[in-house]
C-alpha cells in the first residue's frame, strides 16, 4: 500500500512542477504585446494611486522619473489572493463559497508544508516534541482546510446548477473539477477519521519524505492521498490554472503601465517585434508575409473595395 | 438564460434575430422619464436592410454585412474566418495583444462576475446575448476547436459549438454592441478581458475578412490617411475653419485670439478632435483663448492628420491604429515640439499617450500628454482670475473610460471644476467606477439603420440614469444644468442621447466640454461664454 501511495505523490507532485512549468513557459514566450493597463494600478505614486490616478495626471511626467510602489503592489495582491477581493466586491454572492475553496486550498498547502518540514527533522530526541508539534499542527490545519474544501466546493456545485447565469456556462469539465475536490478532500476526511492506529496524513508525508515501506496507510486515507496527487497533476492542464494565469494577467496587462524611454529595454524587446511579418489578407492591410510590421505601419493603405 | 437564446442559437441557420428587445424588458429609468410613454418606440429595421444585410443577431444592424449569394459564397466566408482566427493567434499577425488575449482564452471560470459591471448587460434586462462573457464564450469555443484542435474530450472540458456563416455573421454584429470600456475586465478575479475579445473579433473582420463598420473604416481611418481628417477637412479647410473661430472668440470675449500654425519648435503642439472645430467650434475656441490668456507657447499643425487626433484603429484595425499615431508623431517631429499634448478626446488620449507608446521607439517617441494637467496648472496657478459665481449652476462631470479607467486621468478635471463650479455634484459611480456614455468605441458616430435607437436605449441607458440621479434635484427647467464631457466622442452621444429625450427643452440640461466652464468662469472675458441654448 505505501509503495503505491508514495508513486502517486511523486508522480503528482512531478506531473504538477512540468505542468506549471509548461503553463509559465508558454506566457512568458509569447512576445510582449502592447500597454493595455487598466486602472487603479497600486504600484503608482501615492499621490495618484489614492484615487485610482496616474502619472499621466502630471504635466510634463516624462520628465520626471516613473515611480513604482512595491509595498503598495503586494499589499494589493495580498488583498486579492488571501480575501478574493475583486469578488467580494463585484460579485458577492460567489464570494462565501470561491472563499471557502481557495482558504482552504491555502491551510491545505500550509498543512502539507508543515507536514513536509516535520517529516524532515532529525529523529534526534531533543527535536521529537518539535517534530510531534508540527506534525499535530499540519494535521489540524489539514482537517479544517479540507472541511471548508469541501464546503467551498459543494457551495459552488450547488450555484452551478441552480443559478441561470452560471449554469449555461458549465461544461461537463467544471462539475468534475468540482466533484473532485469534495471526493479528494472527502476521503482525505473520512480517511483520517478512520484511520485509528494506522499513519496519519502528516505521517505519510514523513514516510514519502524517507521512502518509509512499513508505513501502516488506512485504504481509506491512501485513496485519499491518491487522489489529491491526481488532483494536483490534473490542475496546470485546466483552467484552474489560473494562479499562473493571474500573475501575468495583473503584472503584465493590468498593472504593466512601464514607459518607452528611449534607448531602454523596452525598446530593445519592442525592436523584435516591428520586425514580425504578418499575412493578414484585407486588401487595406497590405500584409504580404514579406514586409514587416513597421514597413506596413508607416506606409499608406491600399485602397480597397469594402463589403 | 432566457428561453430560446444560447450558445447553440448561435448557429441557427434562419435569418431571424435571436432576441427582439421591448422598452418593457429595460433597465427602468428615473425621473423625469419614469413613464414608459416617455421612452421612445425603437424603429424596425426596413425590409430592404432585413433583405440585403445580415440582421439575425437582434433588432439592430451595425455593420452592414451584405448576405452571401449562395452556399458556395458562405463556405468561403467560413474559410476567411478561420484562418483569420489562426492568425488572431499567431505571434507573427497579432504580437500587439496575444498574451492577453490568450490568457482571457484559457483561465475563465465563468464565474460572471464581470457580468454586473456591464452597463449593456444591465440596462438590456439582463439580456443573455449581451452578457460580457456570451461573445467571449462562443470566441473560447471555436479557439479550442479550430486553434487548438481540440477533440472530444476537449468539447468536454471547454464546450462545443456549430461553425457555420450564420455564427460568423451574428459574430461579427456581437462584436459591436461592446463598448471596449472594461469595466468588465476591471471586475475580473482572474483577469480576463471582454473588451479586448470584443476588440479582437472587430481586428479579425476587419484584417481578414475586410468587414468593418463604414464609419470606422471608410469614412473614418481611411479618409483620416488620404485627406488628414476624418470630417473630410484637409489642411486649407480647416485653417480658414480655425480663423473663424478666432474671429467668433475674439468677439465674444473681448480677447483678441488668433491660433498659432506650423510654428517650429513651439512648446506644445494642440492636437484636437477635428470633429470639435466643426461641430463644437466653441471648444478650440476656449482652448486658444486660454492658452493665450496663460502664455504657453503653441501651435496646431496642418500636417496630414496632424489636426484631427482621431485613431479609430484603436477599436477595429492594428494596422490603421499603428498608421495614424505615426502621422500624428510624424507632425511633432516635423515641427520639432517639446510635446505633444490632447484636446478634449478620450480616445484619441489613450491611442497615442497609452496604446502607441510601444511602438514609438527612438526619435518617434515624441513626449505625448493630456491636456487636463496643463489646464488643471493654468486653473490653480493663478495666471489667468476666475470668478467662480458665473458658473452658479448645477455641473456634474463625466469621466471618460479611455482617460480615466483606461488611462488613469481622474483629478485634474475634478480639481478644476471643483474650483470653478460652486454647485458641482458627482455622479455614482464615477472615477475608474466610471459607466461609459455608451458612445464607446465608435458607437458614437455610428447611425446607420436603427442603431442609434439602440444606442440610446441600451448601450447609453445607464449612464443616462447617472445623469438624471445627479440632477434629481434640479430636474425643473427653470434651472439650467450642465453636463460636462470632456471627450469629442461622449459629447456626441450625449448631444444625440439628451435630444432623443427631450432633455434640454423639458429639463434644460446641456452638454459641454471642460474648457468651456473654464473660460467662462475666467473674470478677463465678457460674461456669458457659454450660451445656453441647444448645439
Amino acid at each position: 500500500m505505501a509503495i503505491a501511495v508514495y508513486l502517486a505523490i511523486y508522480s503528482g507532485l512531478l506531473v504538477f512542477l512540468i505542468g506549471c512549468f509548461l503553463r509559465i513557459r508558454e506566457y512568458s514566450r509569447v512576445p510582449f504585446h502592447l500597454r493595455w493597463e487598466l486602472y487603479p494600478v497600486p504600484h503608482e505614486a501615492p499621490q495618484y494611486a489614492a484615487h485610482g490616478g496616474s502619472y499621466f495626471e502630471s504635466a510634463e511626467s516624462w520628465r520626471k522619473p516613473q515611480e513604482h510602489h512595491h509595498v503598495r503592489e503586494w499589499a494589493a495582491m495580498l488583498e486579492e489572493i488571501v480575501f478574493l477581493r475583486s469578488v467580494w466586491e463585484s460579485n458577492r454572492r460567489l464570494w462565501v463559497s470561491s472563499f471557502c475553496l481557495h482558504s482552504g486550498l491555502y491551510l491545505s498547502i500550509a498543512a502539507a508544508a508543515l507536514a513536509a518540514i516535520a517529516g524532515v527533522v532529525p529523529a534526534h530526541a531533543a527535536l521529537i516534541p518539535v517534530s510531534a508539534g508540527l506534525a499535530t499542527a499540519a494535521a489540524w490545519i489539514g482537517i479544517t482546510g479540507a472541511v471548508v474544501i469541501v464546503d467551498g466546493a459543494i457551495l459552488l456545485l450547488i450555484s452551478r446548477v441552480r443559478e441561470p447565469g452560471l449554469r449555461n456556462y458549465t461544461k461537463g469539465a467544471d462539475i468534475f473539477n468540482l466533484l473532485f475536490f469534495v471526493a479528494t478532500f472527502g476521503l482525505l476526511i473520512a480517511g483520517t477519521l478512520v484511520s485509528g492506529h494506522a499513519a496519519a496524513t502528516a505521517e505519510i508525508v514523513r514516510g514519502a519524505l524517507r521512502l518509509d515501506l512499513s508505513l501502516p496507510i488506512h485504504p481509506l486515507l491512501g485513496a485519499g492521498v491518491v487522489c489529491a496527487s491526481a488532483l494536483a497533476a490534473y490542475i496546470p492542464f485546466t483552467h484552474m490554472s489560473h494562479f499562473i494565469a493571474k500573475y501575468f494577467t495583473w503584472h503584465e496587462v493590468r498593472w504593466d503601465d512601464r514607459r518607452m524611454e528611449r534607448g531602454g529595454a523596452l525598446e530593445r524587446r519592442m525592436a523584435e517585434n516591428l520586425q514580425y511579418r504578418p499575412t493578414w489578407a484585407a486588401k487595406h492591410v497590405g500584409a504580404d508575409g514579406q514586409r514587416s510590421w513597421v514597413e506596413i505601419a508607416a506606409g499608406d493603405p491600399p485602397q480597397e473595395v469594402r463589403k | 438564460m432566457r428561453p430560446g437564446v444560447s450558445l447553440n442559437d448561435f448557429s441557427r441557420t434562419d435569418r431571424e434575430p435571436l432576441i427582439h428587445l421591448s422598452n418593457a424588458d429595460l433597465m427602468p429609468l428615473p425621473e423625469p422619464l419614469t413613464d414608459k410613454k416617455d421612452d421612445p418606440v425603437s424603429p424596425a429595421l426596413s425590409e430592404e436592410c432585413r433583405n440585403r444585410y445580415e440582421c439575425g443577431l437582434d433588432d439592430t444592424c451595425a455593420v452592414n454585412i451584405p448576405q452571401p449569394k449562395s452556399p458556395q459564397e458562405e463556405e468561403r466566408l467560413v474559410a476567411q474566418f478561420l484562418t483569420g482566427l489562426e492568425k488572431l493567434f499567431s505571434a507573427a499577425n497579432n504580437w500587439t495583444f496575444l498574451q492577453p488575449l490568450l490568457l482571457t482564452m484559457e483561465h475563465c471560470t465563468g464565474c460572471q462576475t464581470c457580468a454586473d459591471a456591464c452597463h449593456i448587460f444591465e440596462a438590456s434586462g439582463r439580456n443573455e446575448l449581451y452578457r460580457p462573457t456570451f461573445r467571449s464564450e462562443v470566441l473560447r469555443r471555436l479557439y479550442f476547436k479550430f486553434v487548438k484542435h481540440g477533440g472530444l474530450f476537449s468539447a468536454w472540458q471547454h464546450g462545443d459549438i456549430r461553425l457555420n456563416w450564420p455564427l460568423v455573421a451574428r459574430l461579427i454584429e456581437l462584436s459591436y454592441r461592446c463598448n471596449l470600456c472594461r469595466r468588465c475586465a476591471q471586475a475580473c478575479p482572474i483577469g480576463c478581458d471582454n473588451g479586448l475579445v470584443a476588440h479582437e473579433l472587430r481586428k479579425l473582420f476587419s484584417q481578414e475578412m475586410g468587414i468593418a463598420a463604414r464609419e470606422l473604416h471608410d469614412q473614418g481611418s481611411m479618409l483620416q490617411l488620404k485627406a488628414g481628417s476624418s470630417t473630410g477637412m484637409n489642411a486649407e479647410v480647416v485653417k480658414d475653419n480655425v480663423a473663424f473661430i478666432d474671429e467668433d472668440i475674439s468677439e465674444r470675449t473681448g480677447i483678441e485670439v488668433h491660433t498659432p500654425w506650423d510654428v517650429h519648435g513651439a512648446d506644445v503642439l494642440l492636437i484636437h478632435n477635428a470633429g470639435e472645430i466643426m461641430a463644437w467650434p466653441e471648444n478650440p475656441g476656449a482652448f486658444a483663448l486660454i492658452l493665450t490668456l496663460a502664455g504657453v507657447s503653441w501651435t496646431m499643425s496642418s500636417e496630414l492628420a496632424g489636426y484631427d487626433s482621431i485613431n479609430y484603429g484603436l477599436w477595429y484595425d492594428d494596422a490603421q491604429f499603428a498608421r495614424v499615431a505615426l502621422k500624428h508623431v510624424e507632425a511633432a517631429r516635423k515641427l520639432g515640439v517639446k510635446r505633444v499634448v490632447l484636446g478634449e478626446c478620450g480616445h484619441a488620449h489613450k491611442a497615442l499617450c497609452v496604446v502607441a507608446d510601444r511602438m514609438l521607439t527612438g526619435e518617434f517617441n515624441v513626449p505625448r500628454e493630456s491636456s487636463l494637467p496643463l489646464l488643471r496648472d493654468i486653473v490653480l496657478g493663478g495666471k489667468i482670475r476666475f470668478d467662480p459665481t458665473r458658473n452658479d449652476f448645477p455641473v456634474t462631470l463625466h469621466d471618460p473610460c479611455n482617460l480615466v479607467r483606461l488611462m488613469g486621468v481622474v483629478e485634474p478635471q475634478r480639481e478644476i471644476v471643483r474650483a470653478l463650479c460652486p454647485q458641482f455634484r458627482e455622479m455614482e459611480p464615477h472615477g475608474v467606477d466610471n459607466y461609459c456614455c455608451g458612445g464607446g468605441s465608435g458607437f458614437a458616430i455610428m447611425s446607420g439603420n436603427n442603431f442609434s435607437d439602440w444606442r440610446f436605449h441600451v448601450a447609453g441607458r445607464r449612464k443616462l440614469d447617472q445623469v438624471l440621479t445627479a440632477f434629481s434635484d434640479c430636474l425643473d427647467p427653470a434651472t439650467p444644468k450642465y453636463l460636462c464631457a470632456p471627450c469629442s466622442n461622449c459629447k456626441g452621444q450625449f448631444r444625440d442621447m439628451l435630444a432623443y429625450y427631450d432633455l434640454w427643452e423639458k429639463n434644460r440640461i446641456l452638454y459641454g466640454g471642460l474648457v468651456e466652464l473654464i473660460v467662462n468662469a475666467a473674470t478677463d472675458v465678457k460674461p456669458g461664454f457659454i450660451e445656453w441654448e441647444w448645439h
